[in-house]
């Protein structure tokens, strides 16, 4: 059980539909990722790459193949079963932060929790955590009064608060600077470290991908 | 926690949100204020009809229970009721609507002041002539009226004899025989107030005259005044449910216009919401809560103004209307805000609980 790969997709295709045209994003993907692993996916725009994500967070059906997440079969789930495994077991960073503008930073947090049913205090090692975010003073801030960083952090944070078995990561570094990149890539993998959770990051950046344990180059649909 | 979102996304928006309280307060107003003009009126008559002192009404055939339409003859007093045992006196008025909510009554002061003793006069004093006219204090302050003022009604130049204080049968009085004339309605009248030398007779007597004047209608002065309810004015109850039904259409229209508004500005965050594994059940939830929040908001201010309404019709037409505070109302009316704001939270709700999360997420 334990040698099963949390991710494995085979065959997997993708097309989308725009007017009376159809376009291929997916043509045919083949990937394993093992538990606590840190897979890096580079590769330009236009590549796949996010559709890829989408199908891998439940947030979209493929056309065609299999993906099997956590052991479950993601290409026959209902939209009802996605959204569940959405909430038990994978966790979203995306590279626009996408916090709720009207929350604080820890209703942000919270409200990750309230979704997933969650209603007591969180694991005592979360606020271990939160220290390891530098978020420990920030927290009853809304986005507006957060730094780019901070507010990447809290969406980490947010992410991980229910402890899912994998991360996705959108282009996390997308709109930060250097120093901000390298805080953010680090606490990735300082997490990957510590709690030994999967993550899958989508980037453009070859130093970014460089923080995985395995980089992953898509083109044209396909793994190269 | 989406108690707290519901209230922060309010808060974010204050001018969205108090503009909707706004509006549909002023449809949870509009049905407190009629229902409260329509039973504040009704009370104002119940009580006027009752200060007359009569204990017996005799209507003419044909008719609503509660207006002034239908005449009979004047001479149906000393032919038949005058001559009846136990009745003390007899007084007939003529009724004359000047607009939809103002009447001109017509008296025989000799016998009606012997239905209760006659007008209590804050100033002036009976008609002296023909011409002569009584309004009460409401009136009169309404139409900034003194005794000898001159006041026109009905295209008739009055001389104003008195002021008396209010609760007596009608706010405008004038001589009967005058009005009749002035109508066309020699001889006529339009409602007998009878006395009873002994009010254990009463039921008696109108036993007798309902059988001898047998189109008539002859009531006890407490059944009539029973009557003085929106359900026997006619048209009203239907007018009460045109405006309800104006003010659910409001309220559907004001919350599913700020809430497609909402859903529209807020696409990205549902998108977000939904990453997070929000089912489409809770996104609907948060939709219908701020909803909810909107109307009682709404519904709170709305009876808040219902008592400006009041006080300015108070102030403005104290003669003319009588708006009373309905509060068995209240839950009715917040229920049919809230009912209407639903309705109109549906479609917003619908759309933003199937929004395609990879849509939204990309929405700029």
């Amino acid at each position: 059980m334990s040698d099963e790969p949390i991710i494995s997709i085979r065959g997997l295709r993708k097309i989308y539909h725009v007017g009376e045209v159809d376009v291929p994003a997916l043509r045919g993907v083949d990937l394993d990722v093992q538990r606590g692993e840190f897979v890096s996916i580079v590769g330009p725009s236009g590549s796949g790459k996010s559709t890829l994500f989408y199908i891998v967070g439940g947030l979209t059906p493929p056309t065609a193949g299999s993906i099997r997440i956590a052991g479950q079969d993601l290409a026959g789930m209902t939209d009802a079963e996605r959204t569940e495994l959405r909430k038990t077991s994978l966790g979203f960073v995306f590279q626009k932060y996408n916090l709720l503008p009207t929350l604080t930073a820890r209703d942000n947090i919270e409200i990750a929790r309230h979704i997933a049913h969650k209603n007591g205090k969180p694991d005592p090692a979360f606020e271990d955590v939160l220290k390891l975010l530098g978020l420990s003073g920030r927290l009853n801030h809304r986005p507006n009064a957060l730094s780019g960083g901070e507010q990447q952090r809290v969406a980490i944070a947010r992410a991980i608060v229910n402890q899912p078995a994998i991360v996705l990561a959108d282009e996390p570094t997308g709109n930060l600077d250097t120093e901000n990149s390298n805080t953010v890539l680090g606490l990735l993998r300082d997490l990957n470290e510590r709690t030994g959770q999967t993550i899958l990051m989508i980037t453009h950046n070859p130093e970014a991908a460089a923080y995985g344990h395995r980089l992953v180059r898509m083109r044209d649909g396909r793994i190269e | 926690m989406i108690n707290k979102l519901v209230f922060e996304n309010l808060k974010h928006r204050p001018i969205r949100t108090l503009l909707s309280i706004f509006a549909i307060s002023i449809q949870v107003t509009m049905v407190l204020t009629l229902v409260g003009l329509s039973k504040g009126m009704l009370n104002d008559q119940t009580r006027r009809a009752r200060g007359v002192g009569a204990d017996i009404l005799i209507r003419p055939p044909g008719g609503a229970i509660i207006s002034s339409g239908g005449q009979m003859l004047a001479k149906i007093i000393p032919a038949i009721i005058d001559r009846q045992p136990h009745v003390k006196v007899a007084s007939g008025t003529l009724l004359y609507g000047t607009d939809l909510f103002n009447y001109v009554t017509g008296i025989d002061l000799a016998t009606f002041d012997q239905l209760n003793g006659g007008f209590r006069f804050v100033r002036g004093g009976p008609f002296q002539h023909p011409d002569d006219v009584m309004v009460d204090q409401l009136y009169a302050s309404q139409h900034k009226l003194r005794v000898g003022d001159t006041a026109n009604i009905m295209n008739h130049a009055w001389r104003v004899s008195g002021i008396y204080e209010p609760g007596m049968l009608a706010r405008v009085v004038v001589p009967l025989a005058t009005l009749q004339d002035l109508t066309g309605n020699t001889g006529k009248v339009s409602t007998v107030y009878v006395k009873v030398d002994d009010p254990s007779q009463t039921e008696a007597v109108i036993a007798e005259l309902t059988k001898q004047l047998t189109a008539y209608k002859v009531y006890s002065m407490e059944d009539y005044t029973s009557l003085f309810s929106p359900a026997n004015v006619p048209m009203l109850p239907q007018f009460i449910g045109v405006v309800i039904g104006l003010g659910v259409l409001v309220g559907f229209l004001v919350v599913f216009l700020s809430m497609y508004t909402a859903v529209l500005e807020r696409t990205r965050e549902i998108g977000v919401l939904k990453a997070l594994g929000a089912s489409p059940g809770y996104i609907l939830n948060i939709l219908l809560r701020e909803t909810t929040l909107l109307a009682i908001g709404g519904s709170v201010l709305g009876i808040a103004l219902a008592y400006v309404t009041r006080f300015a019709i108070a102030r403005l037409v104290p003669g003319s209307l009588i708006q009373d505070i309905v509060y068995v109302w209240w839950p009715i009316a917040a229920g049919l805000a809230i009912v209407g704001a639903l309705l109109g939270a549906v479609y917003p709700g619908l759309k933003a609980a199937r929004q395609d999360a990879i849509e939204a997420l990309a929405y700029e």
